[in-house]
């Protein structure tokens, strides 16, 4: 189980409190109606699993209720950092 | 007959405190500080178990968690069964009561052992994958009879009469094993003010030196023990946790410990205690001081009863005052063999040989050996035993100087006590959970943790440090480093010093060579509890399997309850051998949670019965209950599911429900609704990009219906939003979907649109809601509320008024899920209540009718109105509904869905559509699920059309009524389908419109 820092409580808290919520930096198309099928799809369903650092977005539903970026080593579970949406991450791979 | 295994002095039970308890139908009696194990063999009991594939004799070997074979049942009554509890972890209780596992009628007569040795002939290793792939159908024969040849041991069946408990910790500092290297890193962690938590799971801290013979400080080793546990106790940053099993070592140094409170001390746990604990535990550092497991040698006929690991029987005779024999031969491949040797001739017993397979061992044990006038025999080992339910004689073969040869025959020794050494295996188990792989030293001759990647340090027997210095001194470091990482300081925590003999280099032997080869050899067991043999882990590498997670498989080593504690080792060394390869290279197998088995009860904790999951009522639940409400579960909400009244039937109650609503009043419970206040100068704005249809003429005191869509197009919420005021919205969710909408709301607010200015506050629960239906609707909410004009011109359809109801503070809505005219009142919940009743007092004269989920179900089906999550399943957007009318298409903002519903396969022709269907028996009730073909005459697999999402019989219509899809349905009503039922019958249906009455909405429209 994950011990989580919330970048908007300043505290570590239990991954019970949080749920996980996919790839991080998804940004919604500025223009859908303009996407074509190929692009929508891809911002859709298509995401990435690699072995090793992640940015996942995390939301702290039994706390705050923010959500947040969180980089994650998927192989090691080791969590590099938490940061706010709208921040850019320090660690990448 | 009573304890002729007892030794007159010495130990460390209490002679003075007698109990008495009970194994397989006898009676016998232990001593206070014994455990199960000592006290059966101070008994005398050889025989505690079958074996599983062969059904042969088996007696207690080891002492610790190790142990294979005395795997008991324990529980004096049906409620307080437990299976598959270790003799040797279990403290005798006054009282207890155990059963063999195995074995019927009982182990010494065993009725099954003719059928296991019939059996055993056809499971060869690799037996599961051989025999039970094919046929599949076959496998539930077998596995019954399996199962009862196995003796797993069962679970009770009746509910646990004990309560158990979870406690949430952290600590600075958690050490593991209170051995000589857990108390020093206690200690010295202690110290520096650390939060210290020292779990271990014996009866009583102090691990080997418990029943050590070594002197630390010039004081026996259990004086020192007592003086550090002193300190410890009086450590207010101390938390000592004995019986106490560190089982699950997690992500981010979080631990599972299993501490069994109440077990040592009845069948039952006291009065207001718990039987029981699981501490989750957050640690900032572990010290792993776990220890080791020592390695029998593997040898013909190893299970006889008599035949121990050599520590263990020290561990018996120092710690239980219990000699389990007369006379005894050891087998050793390095010195730690020889403290057996001393301490059973300390203990008056005959040593008839001390056999050291290493070819000329010169060292401070081996002169001690010869000063007590043992007979010490050299470059030997023991290969074979003679006996059934007890070791008659053993034989020694002498071996090469790399034992991988018997160079001699056999030299039969009359015993009935055979102990062996193989060395040392650290007990890695916790490390592995945490990723870290095993690493081999040679030197040592096992495995020790690998670097892990948690905050985790090792100290003593578990790093392959085995003398009781290195133990201490590595104990004492580890604990101040990880108090010093953790942030403390300062403790000043000397080593102490400790007198003991030289050790000379062990031998790496693990299976010792027979005359014979193995396959004709008598059998040699590896892993005691699935009855793996050297024999089958050399068949399955000659068949081929060369990965030692293959050869684990094929063979079941180490799949018991022991996890292959005590064979693991051995089995990859053979392994090893037959494929000519290392140790290393072979690899070893990977440890997983749980270290030994944990109770269902303990993972439960009080997570269970009432406390299973939280259950949420409404604030009329009392009214609901008094009126004798069947309730029905939606997410954790009790809602009442109709209302019976006596001698009625479920349809009946139901029938009466829809025509005293569509004929005069009902009144439905509708609090559950998830409620979300939405406010902010954006909300409008917000609120538009979220549904799919249009939000920006909506006028204070209107309320609309809207849909939700994912980015796919795909609808997955509905509800009724109000406007209360130009930036103050009211937004109604299904029951189910409430939290996943607002968590929903909050996701594109803050990582799409954060320079909307919008805020959401769940108010589900501050509202207690009452849908009002039926034509006497208004007649009688004129008679209690005061303030609103409910004139139908000045208070319409899809209108809500703020006013006062019974002198009560309330929101109405004019709204309807029923296609009545219908008003839904809000009151704050501690009113609500007390509305009802109101309510009732003045709806009697018009047979005002509770009605439940159910008539709300079949009330809006007859108006074809959708149930988000029963008519939609992720796959069905808007148009596919025939709701086009609820999608915006003029909006200027590109909202949630629109892209989606409008990709290739969305508006393709011949999507399954949303369409009302008819049978053409109309007192036939489609079951819900059931697909429409188009001939059911075709041959299987029959091409499905759709299937049916909601299906009602119809009081008010006089007949059956289903909604449901059908490909290309919108085009085709009036055309005729097949369902094709599980029990053979083929119901033929009409595709007609989903609005089965007043289409044109007149009745609501009033
Ligand atoms: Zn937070």
């Amino acid at each position: 189980m994950f011990y989580i820092y919330c970048p908007y409580c300043e505290e570590y808290r239990e991954e019970e409190e949080f749920h996980p919520k996919g790839e991080a930096h998804i940004a919604r198309p500025e223009d859908p109606d303009n996407c074509t099928d190929e692009e929508w799809g891809d911002y859709l369903f298509f995401r990435k699993n690699p072995r090793g650092v992640h940015h996942e977005l995390w939301v702290h539903a039994a706390g705050c209720r923010k959500f947040f970026n969180v980089t994650r080593d998927t192989q090691s579970y080791r969590i590099y950092e938490s940061y706010k949406i709208g921040e850019q991450p320090s660690v990448s791979a | 007959m009573t304890q002729i295994n007892r030794l007159q002095t010495g130990g460390r039970i209490d002679r003075s405190k007698p109990l008495a308890f009970r194994f397989d139908g006898k009676s016998y009696q232990g001593y206070q500080g014994d455990t199960l194990a000592s006290a059966l063999l101070a008994n005398g009991v050889d025989v505690v178990g079958r074996s599983f594939k062969y059904s042969r004799p088996r007696g207690i070997m080891a002492a610790g968690a190790d142990e294979p074979n005395a795997v008991l049942q324990l529980g004096a009554t049906e409620a307080t069964q437990i299976p598959n509890v270790r003799a040797t972890q279990q403290a005798v209780y006054d009282g207890l009561e155990a059963q063999p596992t195995n074995g019927w009628p009982n182990v010494n007569l065993d009725a099954m052992g003719f059928v296991g040795r019939w059996f055993g002939r056809f499971m060869p290793p690799g037996f599961y994958y051989k025999t039970f792939m094919y046929p599949q159908s076959l496998w539930m024969f077998y596995e019954k009879h399996i199962r009862r040849a196995a003796g797993l041991g069962r679970s009770p069946r009746a509910p646990d009469a004990d309560q158990y408990d979870h406690i949430n910790q952290h600590a600075d500092v958690l050490v593991v094993g209170a051995g000589p290297a857990g108390l020093g890193a206690a200690l010295a962690a202690a110290r520096t003010g650390a939060r210290v938590i020292l779990a271990d799971e014996q009866e009583e801290l102090g691990g080997s030196l418990l029943d050590s013979a070594a002197q630390i400080d010039g004081e026996a080793a259990s004086v020192w023990v007592t003086r550090v546990l002193n300190e410890l106790a009086d450590c207010e940053n101390v938390q000592l946790l004995p019986r106490s099993t560190v089982n699950g070592y997690h992500d981010h140094n979080f631990l599972t410990i299993h501490e069994r409170r109440a077990d040592h001390l009845g069948d039952r746990a006291p009065d207001g205690m718990t039987r029981q604990r699981l501490h989750r535990l957050r640690a900032r550092w572990v010290v792993l001081a776990t220890g080791a497991h020592e390695r029998p040698l593997v040898y013909g006929n190893n299970d006889v009863p008599g035949c121990f690991v050599a520590a263990a029987l020290s561990t018996y005779l120092r710690r239980y005052a219990v000699a389990p024999g007369h006379s005894l031969v050891v087998s050793t491949a390095n010195d730690y063999g020889y403290r057996a040797a001393f301490d059973w001739q300390d203990a008056g017993h005959e040593v008839v040989a001390l056999v050291d397979s290493r070819a000329n061992p010169q060292g401070a044990w081996q002169d001690e050996a010869r000063k007590r006038g043992l007979r010490l025999i050299t470059g030997a080992a023991v290969t074979d035993v003679r006996g059934s339910k007890r070791v008659k004689a053993a034989a020694i073969v002498p071996l090469n100087e790399d034992g991988t040869q018997a160079t001699g025959s056999l030299q039969w020794l009359t015993c009935d006590t055979v102990a062996t050494s193989g060395g040392w295996s650290p007990a890695v188990h916790l490390s592995c959970h945490t990723g870290a792989r095993p690493q081999w030293r040679d030197d040592i001759i096992g495995f020790v943790p690998g670097k892990s990647r948690e905050q985790m340090l090792t100290a003593g027997a578990v790093a392959g440090s085995y003398s009781l210095t290195d133990c201490l001194k590595e104990g004492v470091a580890a604990g101040l480093k990880a108090a010093t990482d953790a942030g403390f300081s300062g403790a000043d925590v000397p080593v102490p010093t400790v007198s003991e003999l030289a050790e000379t280099a062990p031998m790496a032997l693990f299976a010792v060579p027979h005359p014979k080869p193995s396959s004709r050899a008598p059998k040699q067991f590896v892993d005691y509890q699935n009855d793996v043999t050297a024999a089958g882990i050399e068949l399955a590498t000659r068949e081929g399997f060369e990965s030692i997670e293959h050869v684990k498989r094929y063979t079941a080593m180490g799949f018991g309850t022991d996890q292959g504690k005590l064979g693991n080792i051995n089995g990859m060394a053979i392994a090893a051998r037959s494929l000519g390869q290392t140790i290393p290279e072979t690899g070893t197998t990977v440890f997983r949670p749980n270290y030994t088995p944990v109770t269902f009860g303990a993972i439960a904790g009080r997570h269970c019965r009432d406390l299973f999951e939280p259950k949420r009522f409404t604030a009329m639940q009392p009214w609901h209950e008094q009126h004798g409400a069947e309730f029905e579960n939606v997410g954790q909400w009790k809602r009442p599911w109709y209302y019976p009244k006596p001698g009625e039937s479920m349809q009946e109650a139901l029938n009466r429900e829809c025509l005293a609503t569509r004929e005069s009043v009902g009144i439905l419970d509708a609090s559950t609704l998830g409620k979300i206040d939405i406010q902010g100068k954006d909300a409008r704005e917000f609120i538009g990009r979220i549904y799919s249809n249009a939000w920006a003429k909506l006028a204070p005191g209107k309320c609309r219906y809207g849909l939700m869509c994912g980015e796919d197009g795909m609808v997955f919420d509905d509800g009724v939003t109000s406007c209360l005021g130009e930036n103050h919205f009211l937004m109604t969710t299904t029951t189910g979907g409430a939290a996943g909408v607002l968590e929903w709301l909050e996701l594109y607010h803050q990582t799409e649109w954060p320079e909307l200015e919008v805020y959401f506050n769940s108010v589900t629960d501050h509202w207690a809601t009452m849908g009002v239906a039926g034509p006497n609707s208004r007649k009688l909410l004129a008679e209690l509320i005061e303030d609103i004009d409910l004139d139908g011109e000045a208070f319409r359809f899809m209108d809500w008024r703020q006013g006062t109801i019974c002198g009560v503070p309330c929101r109405v809505f004019r709204i309807s899920f029923t296609g009545e005219l219908q008003y839904e009142i809000n009151v704050p919940a501690h009113y609500g209540l007390y509305i009802w009743e109101r309510l009732f007092e003045h709806g009697e004269k018009y047979n005002l009718t509770p009605y439940g989920t159910e008539t709300m179900h079949i009330l809006r089906a007859e108006k074809g109105f959708i149930i988000a999550g029963q008519d939609t399943d992720g796959s069905v957007h808007p148009y596919d509904l025939g709701m086009g009318w609820a999608v915006g298409e003029n909006k200027p903002f590109s909202f949630i869905g629109r892209r989606g519903m409008k990709r290739e396969d969305c508006v393709r022709p011949n999507r399954k559509q949303f369409v009302g269907l008819k049978t053409k028996d109309p007192n036939i009730v489609l079951p819900e699920g059931v697909h429409a073909v188009a001939d059911p005459n075709q041959p299987k697999p029959m091409a499905m059309l759709g299937h049916v999402t909601s299906s009602y019989y119809s009081a008010f219509l006089g007949r059956s009524i289903a909604l449901g899809f059908i490909k290309g349905g919108h085009e085709r009503m009036g055309d005729t389908v097949y369902y094709p039922l599980e029990d053979g019958r083929v119901v033929e249906a009409e595709i007609c419109s989903t609005i089965f009455l007043d289409p044109k909405g007149e009745r609501q429209n009033v």
